[in-house]
């Protein structure tokens, strides 16, 4: 790192709410204080020649939910699938700029895909059971970065499956098919298994947008007890799920962060009327 | 209602009449071959069979026989086919479905395969008669095996390539979400959730060559005798029948009828089975 470099960084590092680009950070943010877990710096995004995302920069602060928020198409689950690189999946999708994790660039070529996703761990849209038993179904990402006794992976499932409140509805059939709960304990059943791995991170794409109301309340329940452990991103389209989920939003129009701030800041006092017109229902 | 609008409707519905019989007619037809052909063999192979048919070897003319080292004969080779023309055809599909997705070597492939699909079978065991039967310079099960696997590979080919295609997208992102390395989605998650219809494709396969005679007649041959040796010719259930019934012999005759119940009970059974696999996995999703 050149001089230059480290003086930027930690410029950033001491004045948090810094202009990267037009986006305000207000300084609700220094009160807390709490540690960056994720820095994403000037990111831009393409699907082949289209650009996706335009020159984003905004923190992931750690055990915080952030919640990006936007109509669709504007670019918030692009974002979030570039947090575990689940865009190289797909050849001719890159992105350009910096993601930090802890202070290392995810971006750099060389980067270890597989240990990235098991720190980053991700939940989708629709429930996504492997076609296993419910007991496998959780078992499966921790037996592949850890070689454990039959007791203590045991204690695992059961520690995975109570941390989301779906224990006590699955303790008796840990041996039937994860593909015969119901769209909510699916879902529950994914979240699951991503904590069961232990990541530090935790991707929500729309996790409730394919879930009844009883269903969605469990799992917002559970992303509050969630944040106490882990650093929590999440797109959703439900403003009320925004406002009462998360502690920081970022709302993004077409590829561009339109706002950043803590949730309170944007739902109440946005500074951009396209935020305002946004989250009052006026448009997208 | 508007007189002509009636009248309209009137036209619709007698065209949906005429429509749904000529459907009617033409599944009853179907039906009706398949019954005929099913009633012909019972009524002219049942009566054959008995426990010699399945414990001696095929007679001389005017003796007594049955159809063990036809059977065995057929099992083997099938068997061998089948070991030889899975495991290819499967890794060649989910290069094409997992890894070559769109790529131009995939649909070279896929067009290759197309025309091997229907490739005429007879064309098979004369390529085989060329790279294998010349130069060795005798028949031996060996070739009959490698004709029948050449027909293998095209169906296990495209049923692996279509099952793991219609394995959803977000499934491999969820496991590779958990950092789980591309071979292993591919092998403990794409796979398993493809299983019935993976199973489906091999058993479909295993039908289609278990009554083909024209890839055998060039390779492997026939053998009037008990013979185990890969290296010989092996006797077979379609040869054995296309040569009895040609026969004037009607001792043979008979055996060819009961030869042709027992391949068709065989591939009627492998196609139920694959028809319960599919139906099963139609209830898993």
């Amino acid at each position: 790192m050149n001089d230059l470099e480290s003086k930027t960084v930690s410029a950033m590092q001491e004045r948090p709410n810094v202009d990267l680009t037009k986006t305000v950070i207000t300084d609700d943010t220094k009160v807390e204080t709490p540690a960056e877990k994720i820095s994403i710096r000037n990111l831009n995004f393409y699907y082949g020649e289209n650009r996706a995302l335009n020159s984003i920069s905004l923190p992931l602060f750690d055990r915080r939910v952030t919640a990006f928020i936007g109509p669709s198409g504007c670019g918030k689950s692009t974002l979030l699938r570039i947090l575990n690189r689940m865009y190289d999946l797909y050849p001719g999708q890159r992105a350009e700029g910096e993601v930090l994790l802890d202070g290392q660039n995810i971006l750099a070529p060389g980067t270890d895909l597989n240990m990235l996703r098991a720190r980053v761990g991700m939940v989708f849209q629709k429930p996504t059971p492997f076609p296993m038993s419910i007991y496998d179904n959780i078992a499966y990402g921790i037996r592949l970065y850890e070689k454990l006794p039959k007791s203590e992976m045991n204690d695992r499932v059961e520690d995975a499956l109570k941390r989301t409140a779906l224990w006590d509805e699955v303790k008796d059939k840990l041996n039937a098919s994860g593909l015969g709960l119901s769209g909510g304990q699916q879902q529950r059943l994914c979240i699951a298994r991503s904590v069961a791995v232990r990541p530090s991170v935790l991707l929500l794409d729309e996790p409730t947008s394919a879930l009844d109301p009883i269903s969605t309340a469990k799992i917002e329940e559970l992303i509050y007890q969630l944040k106490t452990d882990y650093t929590i991103a999440i797109v959703t389209h439900n403003m009320q799920q925004a406002a009462r989920a998360s502690d920081f939003s970022a709302f993004m129009y077409l590829g561009d962060l339109v706002e950043y701030g803590t949730t309170d800041q944007l739902f109440t006092k946005p500074r951009e009327t396209r935020t305002e017109d946004y989250i009052t229902g006026r448009f997208g | 209602m508007n007189p002509a609008v009636l009248k309209q409707y009137a036209r619709r519905k007698r065209s949906h009449k005429i429509a749904m019989v000529c459907s009617f007619a033409a599944a009853a037809l179907g039906l009706l071959a398949l019954a005929w052909i099913l009633a012909t063999l019972f009524a002219k192979g049942f009566g054959g069979l008995n426990w010699a048919v399945f414990s001696e070897m095929t007679p001389p003319p005017g003796g007594e026989g049955g159809l063990l080292n036809p059977i065995f004969g057929s099992i083997v080779q099938t068997v061998v086919a089948t070991l030889i023309g899975t495991p290819i055809g499967m890794l060649a599909g989910t290069f094409m479905a997992e890894y070559g997705r769109n790529t131009k070597l995939t649909m070279v492939v896929r067009f290759i395969n197309d025309v091997l699909l229907s490739a005429p079978s007879i064309v098979v065991g004369l390529f085989v008669y060329e790279i294998m039967v010349r130069p060795m310079g005798h028949f031996s099960a060996w070739a009959g095996s490698v004709a029948l696997a050449i027909l293998v590979l095209p169906v296990v080919v495209r049923t692996t390539e279509d099952m793991l295609l219609l394995v959803p997208d977000s499934l491999r992102e969820a496991a590779s979400a958990l950092g789980a390395p591309r071979w292993m989605v591919i092998q403990q998650i794409c796979y398993r959730a493809a299983r019935a219809g993976l199973i489906t494709g091999i058993l479909l396969a295993i039908a289609r060559i278990s009554g083909e005679t024209a890839p055998l007649l060039f390779t492997s041959l026939n053998n009037q005798f008990w013979s185990t040796d890969m290296n010989a010719p092996m006797a077979n259930l379609p040869v054995v029948i296309f040569q009895f019934a040609l026969s004037p012999y009607e001792d043979w005759q008979r055996l060819a009828w009961v030869g042709a119940l027992i391949i068709t009970l065989a591939v009627l059974s492998l196609n139920i089975a694959a028809r319960a696999l599919s139906a099963q996995r139609a209830s898993d999703r």
